[in-house]
C-alpha cells in the first residue's frame, strides 16, 4: 500500500503574521493560523475533496502543498520525496521536474489566462518551459489537449475573453495538462460556473482521471459536488482538519458536530426532508491567534467542559475515518 | 383585494449596445400571488435580474423597457411617473442585492443607511427613525443593535452585512420583497442561517415574496412556485411540488438533472451540452433548441407560447406533450 501514496503530509503549518501599527515602525500583533498541524496521505488515482467554509484555509494548504507558499514549518512527501528539500535546494532542474508532476487549477477562470495570449500561446508555454516535447510537435500535441478537454481546432488562434466560463476552465485544465502532470489541485474548479456547466466540467475531470491516472485535491465548499467527484473528504475548520474518511462515511455517517451541520445546511432537492437542519450559532471566528482548545467550541451544542481545556487531536475513531472532538465516540444526537 | 399581488405581461427589456441588441427579457409573463414566495430559477443571463430591476424600472443604462406591462396590485408600474415610482420603490416594493457588500454604502454608518430610508417614505421624527433601525436590527439577529448601529459596513462580515440590507429592505415594511440570489456569496452554514430568517420574516410582516436563484435546492426549500427562465424567456411556471415531479420543459427536465444530489452516489453527471447562447443573437424559434435532446425541425422556426398544461402549470414548449410521453418511458 506504502508504494501506492502520492502524498503525504505531515505536520505541515502556515502561519501569517498580522501587523500592528506602531510609532515608527509596525510590529508583529499575531498571527494568522491558516493551516495548523495538518496530517493526511493520498493515494494514486483517488481523489481527496477538502471542503470547508470561506477561510478556513483550504486554498493556503492547497498552495503551501505546491510551494507556492512557502510554509512555515511541517513536511510534504511527494513520490517520496521530500518537497521542501527540492525547493530550498534552488537546483532550478529538479524544482522544474517536481513542478512537471504537480499542476494547479485556478478557481477563477476569467482572472487566471492571461487576456494578451492566444490560447495556442497559453497551452504551448509550458511545453516551452519544460521543454518536455520537441518543438516540431508543439502544435499537434496543442491540438491533441484542446480537443481532450472538448474544444476545438479553431479555438487555439482565440483569447481568452473570446470564451464562456466554462470554456476558459476548460482552457485551464488543457494548460494543466500540457505538462502531463501526475497530480492536480483543483481549487473550486467549479465555483463560478453555471450549474449546466458545472456537469460537464465535473466530468471532464472524472474522465481525465481515469484516463491518466491522475491524482486530485478537490477543493469546493459545494458539497454536493464533492459527493459526485471524491474519494476521501477531508473537512477543514479555522485552518485544521476536524475530520478526515471516506466520502460515504462523511455523508452518511458524520462523527464531527461541525461535519454535522455542514452536510445538514445543504439546500435539499429532495422534497420533504427538511426537518432535520442543524442551524449552527455564530460566525467562524477569527484565525488569529485562536486559543489553545477545541475551535470549534463557541459554536457546538455538545461541547462538555473538557472542549474548553484541551484541543482535540485528529485520531482514528473508526476505520479509516478520522475526527478532532472528545465525543467522537458517542452517538449524538 | 386581488389574489395577484404582480402580474407581468410580455415585458421586454433591450440593451442597446454597440455590438448589437441586447434582448436581455424578450416577452416575460409571470405573476406572484399575495403571501406566495415565487421561485424565479435560471442560468447567468437568462434575465432573471433584468425582470426584477425591470419591476422597479430602475434598469441601467442602456437599458430600455420596450413593452409589456407590469401590474402590481392591479396598477400598471410602466406608466407611472418617476415621482409615483419613486414611492413605490423601497416602500411597497423592496429589493435585496446579491452581493451585500457593494449593496451597502461604505461611506455611512449602517444607522444613517437605515434612518435614511424610514424617514425617505415615513413621515416620523429622527429619534423614532433610529429606535426603528434599531428594532429592525433586533429582528434580523443582529446582536448588540444599539451598538453596532454605529459601525459600518466593512465591519460586518458577509452574513452580517445581509442581515443589515434585508433589516434596510424591510423598514418600510413592503408588500412585495424581491430577493436577488440573497445567500449566493454567502457560505453554507450562514446561507442556511439566512434563509431561515427569510422564512420567518415573510410569514412576520406578511409578504409576497420573489427569491431569484439558480439553485434548486434553495428553491425547494422556499417557495411555493416556480418560474423557470433561460434566454430571456419564461420556459415553465408551476407548483414546487410538480417541478420537482414532473417538469415538462425539457430545459427543466436536464436542469433537474445536471444538479449534483448530496444523496446521489458517485457517477456520471447527466449534462446539458453547449452553452447559454448569446442574446444578441438568439436562435430561432424555441431558444433551447440547439441544445435540446428532444428539438425537432419546427422547434427551430416556430417561437412557442406559454401552454396549459394542467392547472398551475404552463409550460413553453411545442412538443411537451410527447416529451412526457417519452420522459415516462424513461
Amino acid at each position: 500500500m506504502r508504494k501506492n501514496v502520492v502524498l503525504e503530509v505531515q505536520h505541515l503549518k502556515k502561519y501569517f503574521p498580522v501587523f500592528e501599527k506602531g510609532v515608527i515602525f509596525s510590529k508583529e500583533a499575531g498571527s494568522i493560523h491558516a493551516c495548523d498541524d495538518i496530517n493526511f496521505t493520498i493515494q494514486r488515482g483517488k481523489t481527496l475533496g477538502l471542503v470547508g467554509e470561506s477561510g478556513s484555509g483550504k486554498t493556503t494548504l492547497a498552495k503551501t502543498i505546491l510551494h507556492l507558499i512557502p510554509p512555515t514549518s511541517g513536511e510534504v512527501f511527494f513520490e517520496g520525496e521530500d518537497v521542501l528539500k527540492i525547493f530550498s535546494s534552488k537546483n532550478k532542474n529538479e524544482i522544474l521536474s517536481l513542478r512537471r508532476k504537480m499542476q494547479y487549477v485556478f478557481q477563477d477562470p476569467y482572472s487566471s489566462l492571461n487576456p494578451r495570449m492566444t490560447v495556442a500561446d497559453i497551452i504551448m508555454e509550458p511545453f516551452q518551459i519544460h521543454g518536455h516535447i520537441p518543438k516540431n510537435e508543439w502544435p499537434s500535441k496543442m491540438y491533441e489537449l484542446l480537443r481532450l478537454v472538448g474544444l476545438e481546432d479553431y479555438h487555439s488562434e482565440r483569447y481568452p475573453h473570446e470564451f464562456s466560463g466554462g470554456q476558459r476552465q476548460r482552457i485551464c485544465i488543457a494548460r494543466a495538462l500540457a505538462v502531463e502532470p501526475e497530480f492536480l489541485i483543483a481549487d473550486e474548479p467549479v465555483s463560478s460556473l453555471d450549474v449546466s456547466i458545472r456537469a460537464q466540467i465535473l466530468n471532464l475531470l472524472r474522465n481525465l482521471q481515469n484516463k491518466f491516472d491522475l491524482t486530485y485535491i478537490y477543493i469546493s465548499h459545494d458539497l454536493s459536488t464533492v459527493r459526485h467527484v471524491c474519494d476521501q473528504v477531508a473537512v477543514m475548520y479555522l485552518g485544521r482538519i476536524v475530520e478526515l474518511a471516506d466520502v460515504d462515511k462523511i455523508f452518511e455517517a458524520p462523527r464531527h458536530p461541525y461535519t454535522k451541520a455542514l452536510i445538514s445546511a445543504v439546500p435539499s432537492t429532495e422534497l420533504g426532508e427538511k426537518s432535520n437542519r442543524v442551524i449552527l450559532p455564530g460566525e467562524v471566528p477569527s484565525p488569529i491567534d485562536p486559543p489553545p482548545y477545541c475551535r470549534f467550541y463557541p459554536r457546538c451544542k455538545y461541547h462538555i467542559s473538557l472542549c474548553k481545556q484541551k484541543d482535540p487531536q485528529l485520531d482514528e475513531h473508526f476505520r479509516n475515518q478520522f475526527i478532532a472532538c472528545f465525543r467522537a465516540k458517542e452517538k449524538l444526537n | 383585494m386581488p389574489k395577484t399581488i404582480l402580474e407581468i405581461d410580455n415585458l421586454k427589456t433591450y440593451f442597446d449596445t454597440w455590438a448589437g441588441v441586447v434582448k436581455a427579457v424578450d416577452g416575460v409573463s409571470l405573476d406572484v400571488r399575495r403571501g406566495e414566495t415565487l421561485g424565479l430559477v435560471g442560468e447567468s443571463g437568462s434575465g432573471k435580474t433584468v425582470t426584477s430591476l425591470s419591476v422597479l424600472r430602475i434598469v441601467p443604462r442602456p437599458g430600455k423597457i420596450l413593452g409589456g406591462k407590469i401590474l402590481f396590485n392591479g396598477e400598471d408600474l410602466l406608466t407611472k411617473t418617476e415621482a409615483e415610482m419613486r414611492k413605490i420603490r423601497g416602500a411597497k416594493i423592496a429589493l435585496i442585492f446579491q452581493d451585500p457588500s457593494t449593496s451597502l454604502n461604505p461611506v455611512f454608518s449602517i444607522q444613517s443607511q437605515l434612518v435614511e430610508v424610514i424617514q425617505r417614505h415615513q413621515n416620523i421624527n429622527k429619534k423614532d427613525a433610529i429606535e426603528k433601525a434599531e428594532y429592525l436590527l433586533n429582528i434580523v439577529g443582529i446582536p448588540d443593535a444599539k451598538l453596532r448601529m454605529k459601525d459600518f459596513p466593512h465591519q460586518f462580515s458577509g452574513g452580517m452585512k445581509q442581515r443589515v440590507a434585508i433589516a434596510r429592505a424591510l423598514s418600510c415594511e413592503p408588500t412585495l420583497l424581491f430577493a436577488d440570489e440573497p445567500t449566493t456569496n454567502l457560505d453554507v452554514t450562514i446561507q442556511a442561517q439566512i434563509l431561515d430568517l427569510m422564512r420567518d420574516l415573510k410569514s412576520k410582516f406578511d409578504m409576497s415574496m420573489v427569491l431569484i436563484t439558480h439553485n434548486m435546492g434553495i428553491v425547494a426549500e422556499m417557495a411555493d412556485r416556480v418560474t423557470v427562465m433561460y434566454a430571456g424567456r419564461v420556459c415553465e411556471t408551476s407548483s414546487m411540488r410538480d417541478v420537482f415531479s414532473h417538469a415538462t420543459h425539457p430545459y427543466t427536465v436536464a436542469l433537474m438533472k445536471a444538479i449534483p444530489k448530496i444523496g446521489s452516489e458517485r457517477d456520471q453527471l447527466p449534462v446539458i451540452p453547449g452553452n447559454i447562447p448569446n442574446l444578441i443573437d438568439p436562435p430561432s424559434g424555441c431558444r433551447f433548441h440547439p441544445r435540446c435532446k428532444y428539438a425537432k425541425p419546427v422547434c427551430k422556426q416556430k417561437i412557442p407560447e406559454l401552454e396549459k398544461v394542467e392547472k398551475e402549470h404552463l409550460t413553453a414548449c411545442l412538443r411537451w406533450d410527447e416529451i412526457t410521453k417519452e420522459l415516462a418511458k424513461e
